[in-house]
């Protein structure tokens, strides 16, 4: 194994290697020179800019995008003003103040915030922004004495605010929002000379600084403290500096790079030096820095600590005794259980098995993963309670990192990175890059939920595919059926809607037809102006919000007669719309009605249309006109009613004129009723005629009216009129209601045979009502009269006894 | 007592600063406080009053913050007329999804009485969603469930509806608590809520009116001058134990529970201290809870008695009872003239009209004409909208002239298999709305042979509930349904109910994972309102065939409230 340590370079404690990670696809005739390149974090994607100050001012210089591993991804003709600087950012504008005074330089940098700009105007300010999604632009405040632009500066995070380190050659400031503060460098050499350079680590923790007489300074970014001090021995001033650590970094150190000459500086005061034959740029990482030249891309990077405790020369740890084991086994050798015993005397063959895992995952050769991890699989089956988890989860997610790290693909992520970054965005990196096949592959292979994985990219797939010019419709929204299918979470209206926005309307209607939920078709269906196909799909989903909304829509887009006709074949939409116009459009209702002949409904309205009105005369004519519609919709039994009620009414207006009896509104009951007790015989009587009133219901009336009155002699002349039609045991009753026994007496006689006993009964008569059942022989009777009786009436109780059994 | 009082009652709403309460109605609003926030149904006429409100403020030069909280749901329609009516900027709207009001252990109510006119009468389909959502929220609670039945329009929709709430939503499994959902449209069966209800709790409800599981008793039932609000649920004791009961064993039971009562009493006696303390302090208080419980249901009883138990009352009965079935028609239909003539009951008259109408398959061209004129005659002209409206819901029918549609609907009828006969069908039955009540007793044997005698006290099915002359149609068919597991042998039944069945297994597994005791609690869900009367049947079958049944409701109903909603001179 000693091949794997053959790039590693000591450096204080730790050792740092440099790893290829392509030979780049790109084919640049004049290498990186006279060019601006970045690099975005992360395995990002390069730009690159060919002579950004232009010859002439028709030379339109290009810029060229490429994938980290050269691949080129896009291309084109650069036709604004001169570029100070290129950073990857979103696309967004600084507004005219900036335009207006000229940017002599720029950085971008990312922050927790999001990603900001800071530049240096043309009359020697700072302007910044922190966050580009979020723009504000802030001036800073000026800096004492400073012409033109500082020497070097750097943009710093500190206490959640973003300031600006700046040097004007000898002078050190603080730039914040509200002042500008001179600072020194605890424990700079006094003969350090001016700053010529300065870098921030990528956590903005740590800061370097370079003298002009090549010392190189390095502390905590609060300037607080130092740590450590280093002659580089260079007097020219280097193309770059990188700060280069790694998360519990042991050794961090920075990176110089001059025309010729890559040095690592350790804190520790140790440096490494690497010739270079190229025009190089580094870009800095979280865990390492990448150098990027025109023929290949290198990582530099301190060897994480668990990598080097296995594959140091001569080491005894866990893990690499665990490494050896596996060797050997793997050649048959008894050695293995040797090395095994070892490790398990110490009981660190957890450990062991742990650190394999986790140096795979550090590591970026293939081979060197499999190694490691057969190896870790070998001591897991010695080990009893070792949970798979952790080896399951390093397989997969090496798995994935290899496969995005192809070249064809370009993301040379390392692990530390890929869990920084996590596992969403890197799909969605894929996604943007329009890898999606694979980027599908992946979200099955971790089983991700489809909500969150596959549905995700074929979402993006589809808003993707809808704007390929070249394909028919047809073709698009079969391709789109096949492959999106009803996956969950994809939805149809919002690929219909990308599709017209992109002008294609029968595409979208197409693919409108896709999605299950007619609610969610509507409202495209509306901006298209496919109203007719966008109001049978709100029904259609039953929401009835969703018919008023489009019913709404369509009132104030079409004229009233079509309005109309349409809603006729959505017999849903038009029964809302009636609720709606009850309460708040009557004269539209009457209009709909009127549309659809619907005579009865029209009848109806103006009847209910005149319980509204006061007035007597407008009343009667809309009732008039309920008439009408009751007789065209053949309706004979309403048209009569209603004209009697017109009748009704005029003759209670006529005698509320003439006697002020107050009929008006009554019912022809009430009516007779109120005329019975006003003593106006004569016109309840003509009621009773001319509105064919029953006899009995005549009866009735006229019999309670007079009881209530006591108008006994009225009574007695009434009863005898003619033959009663209610019979006469209503007359007994309502007599007896009004407690008058006499009067009720008058009447017993004349009651049938049937009703007798009842009869006696409500008189209380009991002797009557014996007599009455004996003489009828009815068994059940003679116990109605029994059950009335009470211990005094022996005689009677005897008597019916008698009867009863007599009868048997 | 209203919905809001259960949950929140003046007091706390006090609490959380709530200066006054009001009832929304179409007045202003005399108050010195500068925020106004309405509760409110979302109904286009109460918008209108607030907008009337806001507006009026407006014209005072009077600065207001108004709040709108809409429940269950927003509708676009009042966001519309708030709009419309210029306030739209100066209101905030919210929305209170409350669709679920538990009145007791098991009995749930959505409180949305409106359901019913603005479904059956106005074929406005606005609440079906919500009725969806009530589901849906049930189902996330103490689903999955294993079986759904249904049927009825609405019910489909209702179905259909929770179904896309189910699949948009995220499943979670969990042990379910629900094994079965029967749906049933209230215009399925108007025969049931037509009927005068004769067990305690029906009873209470046609008599006092049970408003939100309170009743307020009068004078005249807590012999005091003072009116009482009480709560009937089974946390009453007394009440648990004679609600589902028929009325005329209801005496008997409260005259043994007063004896069993003085016979706790009487314990005192020849006590000595010790007991007596341990008396006082375990049981004298339950007695004494007890005691007023007794009193105030003798009262209520007392006062029913007084009602119902006169003559009039008997023969309404009887009428009733001979319209179930189908005998002495001519008779009843005279008793139902004399009832119109002499203006006995306004609503009772309509009742009866409509359960004549029912029970007949509509009426003969001649009384249909006879009857309504008389009624026009005794309570005003304005009723022809209710006769409309009737009509219109399919409580009131006409007979056809001549027996020609009915002659080809039979012979359509035994080509009931064929699809597009089928089909023919139903467009006759939505012509004619026929109710087919005689040929559904006869098949699902709904009345019971007259001549033999029904113990009451010992009631040998759910008939009892109607004193032993009709067993509850829509009881009836959760029963078929739940025994036979679906609605197989049950075709003629469901062609003369208009179709719309259904019979579907819930999310895959629910089977697996319901278990024991949950297999056996059915859901039963009224659309459009149910009564007490069927809520005591439903409870007398669990006990019977061991099922728990939970009923859902849109809201609680009985024949009042159902033809009050269906009255013509509202708007």
């Amino acid at each position: 194994m000693t091949f794997i340590t053959a790039n590693w370079n000591p450096l204080g404690e730790a050792f740092y290697r440099k790893s290829e990670l392509y030979e780049m696809c790109w084919n640049l005739r004049d290498g990186l020179r006279d060019c601006l390149v970045a690099a975005a974090p992360y395995g990002g994607p390069i730009a690159l800019l060919r002579e950004p100050v232009r010859r002439s001012p028709s030379s339109r210089p290009q810029l060229e995008i490429y994938s980290a591993s050269g691949v080129s991804i896009a291309s084109f003709p650069w036709k604004s003003g001169p570029v100070v600087h290129l950073g990857w950012t979103r696309h967004f504008s600084m507004g005219q103040e900036v335009v207006q005074s000229q940017v002599l330089e720029a950085k971008v940098f990312h922050s927790p915030y999001g990603t900001g700009v800071a530049i240096v105007t043309g009359s020697s300010r700072f302007i910044m922004a922190t966050n580009i999604d979020d723009l504000k632009l802030r001036r800073l405040p000026e800096v004492p004495g400073l012409q033109g632009k500082p020497s070097c500066w750097v943009v710093l995070n500190q206490d959640r605010q973003t300031k600006v380190l700046l040097s004007t050659g000898s002078e050190l400031y603080i730039l914040d929002n509200t002042s500008c503060t001179a600072v020194s460098l605890p424990g700079l050499a006094p003969q350090g000379g001016s700053i010529v350079h300065m870098s921030v680590s990528f956590s903005y923790k740590y800061l370097a600084v370079l003298t002009d007489s090549g010392h190189l300074w390095t502390g905590p970014s609060h300037l607080q403290d130092k740590m450590s001090e280093v002659d580089t021995k260079k007097l020219t001033p280097p193309k770059q500096m990188v700060w280069c650590r790694r998360p519990k970094s042991q050794q961090p150190s920075v990176v110089l790079m001059w025309d010729r000459l890559l040095m690592v500086v350790g804190v520790c005061q140790d440096t490494i030096q690497f010739p270079t034959e190229d025009q190089c740029v580094l870009v800095g990482e979280m865990d390492g820095v990448r150098i990027i030249s025109s023929t290949n891309q290198e990582l530099l990077q301190e060897v994480p600590l668990v990598c080097q405790e296995i594959f140091k020369i001569a080491s005894m740890a866990p893990g690499a005794l665990l490494l050896e084991a596996h060797r050997e086994y793997e050649k048959s050798s008894q050695k293995a259980d040797e090395y095994l015993r070892e490790i398990k005397e110490q009981s660190m063959l957890g450990e062991a098995v742990s650190q394999c895992i986790e140096a795979a995952g550090h590591e970026y050769d293939p081979n060197t993963q499999k190694s490691l991890m057969r190896a870790a699989s070998f001591g897991k089956c010695f080990l009893t309670d070792f949970s798979p988890g952790q080896f399951v989860t390093t397989c997969r997610e090496l798995r994935v990192l290899n496969s995005v790290r192809e070249s064809s693909v370009g993301l040379p992520l390392t692990h530390t990175q890929f869990k920084q970054m996590t596992l969403q965005v890197l799909i969605d990196r894929l996604v943007y890059r329009q890898f999606y096949p694979l980027a599908i592959e992946m979200c099955r292979y971790l089983k991700i939920p489809d909500y969150q994985g596959v549905s995700r990219v074929l979402k993006h797939w589809a808003s993707c595919k809808v704007q390929q010019k070249d394909l028919s419709d047809e073709a698009i929204a079969r391709a789109m059926c096949a492959k999106v299918g009803d996956s969950p979470g994809v939805s149809y209206s919002d690929i219909a809607a990308k599709a017209y926005e992109c002008g294609r309307t029968e595409l979208a209607i197409k693919l409108l037809d896709f999605e299950a939920r007619s609610g969610e078709q509507v409202p495209l269906l509306l901006k298209m102006k496919r109203s007719q196909l966008a109001l049978s799909k709100a029904v259609e989903s039953g929401d009835t919000d969703l018919v008023y909304t489009v019913v709404t829509y369509l009132k104030n887009e079409m004229n009233r007669g079509d309005f109309f006709m349409t809603l006729r074949n959505q017999p849903v939409a038009l029964s809302l719309y009636r609720q709606f116009c009850k309460l708040q459009e009557q004269e539209t209702l009457k209009d709909l009605y009127n549309q659809d002949d619907d005579h009865k409904e029209l009848a109806n309205y103006y009847v209910t249309a005149s319980y509204r009105e006061k007035r007597l005369e407008s009343r009667l004519s809309l009732l008039q006109s309920a008439v009408d519609e009751y007789n065209k919709a053949k309706n004979e039994f309403s048209a009569k009613a209603t004209e009697e009620e017109m009748r009704l009414l005029r003759f209670q207006r006529k005698l509320d004129d003439e006697k002020g009896a107050g009929l008006l509104e009554l019912s022809l009951q009430a009516t007779m009723e109120a005329l019975l007790a006003l003593g106006l015989y004569k016109q309840a009587e003509q009621l009773y005629r001319d509105f064919r009133v029953p006899d009995k219901r005549y009866w009735w009336l006229k019999l309670k009216s007079l009881a209530e009155k006591e108008e006994w002699d009225e009574l007695e002349k009434f009863s005898k009129s003619k033959k009663s039609p209610i019979g006469y045991l209503a007359f007994v009753e309502v007599c007896m209601k009004s407690n008058n026994k006499y009067e009720a007496k008058k009447y017993v006689s004349k009651v049938t045979p049937e009703q007798r006993v009842k009869a006696h009964l409500a008189i209380s008569d009991l002797d009557g009502a014996a007599d009455a059942a004996i003489e009828r022989k009815n068994d059940s009777e003679i116990a109605t009269v029994l059950s009335r009786c009470s211990a005094a009436d022996r005689l009677l109780i005897e008597r019916l006894n008698r009867a009863s059994t007599a009868k048997k | 007592m209203s919905p809001l009082d259960r949950i929140a009652n003046v007091s706390t709403l006090k609490q959380h600063e709530v200066d006054k309460l009001y009832k929304v109605e179409h007045k202003p609003v005399v108050s010195t406080s500068d925020q106004l926030c309405f509760l409110i149904r979302p109904r286009i006429q109460t918008v209108k009053w607030i907008c009337d409100v806001a507006n009026a403020d407006k014209a005072a030069g009077r600065f207001r913050r108004y709040k709108i909280i809409f429940t269950p749901r927003k509708f676009y329609a009042c966001e519309a007329m708030l709009e419309e009516q210029g306030i739209f900027g100066e209101v905030t709207t919210d929305e209170w999804s409350f669709c679920l009001l538990p009145l007791d252990d098991d009995v749930i109510s959505m409180e949305l009485p409106e359901f019913f006119r603005d479904n059956f009468l106005a074929g406005d389909q606005r609440w079906v969603r919500t009725a969806g959502s009530a589901l849906h929220l049930l189902h996330s609670l103490y689903g999955p469930f294993s079986k759904l039945y249904g049927i009825g329009r609405c019910s489909k929709m209702a179905y259909e509806s929770w179904r896309e709430q189910v699949e948009e939503g995220e499943q979670t499994a969990r042990r379910a608590e629900i094994g079965k959902v029967f749906l049933i449209d209230r215009d399925v069966d108007f025969v049931t809520p037509l009927c005068s209800q004769v067990v305690y709790e029906g009873l209470v409800d046609d008599i006092f009116r049970i408003k939100c599981g309170c009743v307020e008793f009068g004078p005249d039932v807590t012999s005091s001058d003072k009116s009482l609000k009480v709560m009937l649920n089974s946390q009453d004791k007394v009440f648990n134990e004679i609600r589902n009961e028929h009325f005329s064993n209801v005496f008997g039971f409260l005259s043994q529970k007063a004896r069993n009562l003085q016979g706790a009493y009487d314990k005192r006696r020849g006590m000595d201290i010790k007991q007596m303390k341990a008396f006082v302090s375990e049981e004298l208080k339950g007695l004494k809870q007890e005691h007023r419980l007794l009193s105030m249901h003798i009262g209520a009883s007392e006062s029913i008695m007084k009602k119902k138990t006169k003559q009039d009352f008997q023969e309404l009965l009887k009428t009733e009872h001979s319209l179930l079935e189908g005998f002495e028609i001519r008779e009843s239909i005279s008793f139902l003239e004399e009832h119109i003539s002499r203006q006995v009951s306004m609503m009772e008259s309509l009742r009866l009209l409509c359960l004549l109408s029912i029970t007949e398959n509509g009426l003969l061209p001649k009384d249909y004409r006879s009857l309504k004129a008389q009624y026009l005659q005794s309570y005003g002209a304005d009723h022809l909208l209710t006769f409309s409206n009737l009509r219109q819901a399919g409580l009131l029918a006409e007979q056809p002239a001549g027996e020609a549609l009915s002659a080809m609907e039979s012979k359509v009828g035994k080509l009931v298999n064929d699809k597009t006969a089928g089909k023919l069908t139903d467009a006759f039955s939505s012509l004619a709305r026929k109710s087919n009540f005689r040929a559904l007793s006869r098949k699902l044997n709904l009345v019971p042979k007259s001549d033999e005698e029904y113990d009451l006290r010992v009631p040998r099915d759910m008939a009892y509930i109607f004193s032993g002359a009709y067993v509850l149609l829509s009881c009836k068919l959760v029963e078929q349904v739940l025994e036979r597991d679906g609605w197989t042998g049950m075709d003629e039944v469901t062609r003369l109910l208009n179709g719309h069945e259904f019979a579907v297994t819930g999310s895959s597994g629910a089977d697996a994972r319901t278990q024991g005791d949950a297999r056996r609690v059915v859901l039963v869900m009224f659309l459009g309102g149910c009564t007490f009367s069927e809520i005591s049947a439903l409870r007398f079958l669990g006990r019977e065939k061991g099922y728990k049944f939970i009923v859902v409701t849109t809201a609680i109903t009985n024949s009042s409230r159902l033809i009050e909603s269906l009255l013509g001179n509202q708007i």
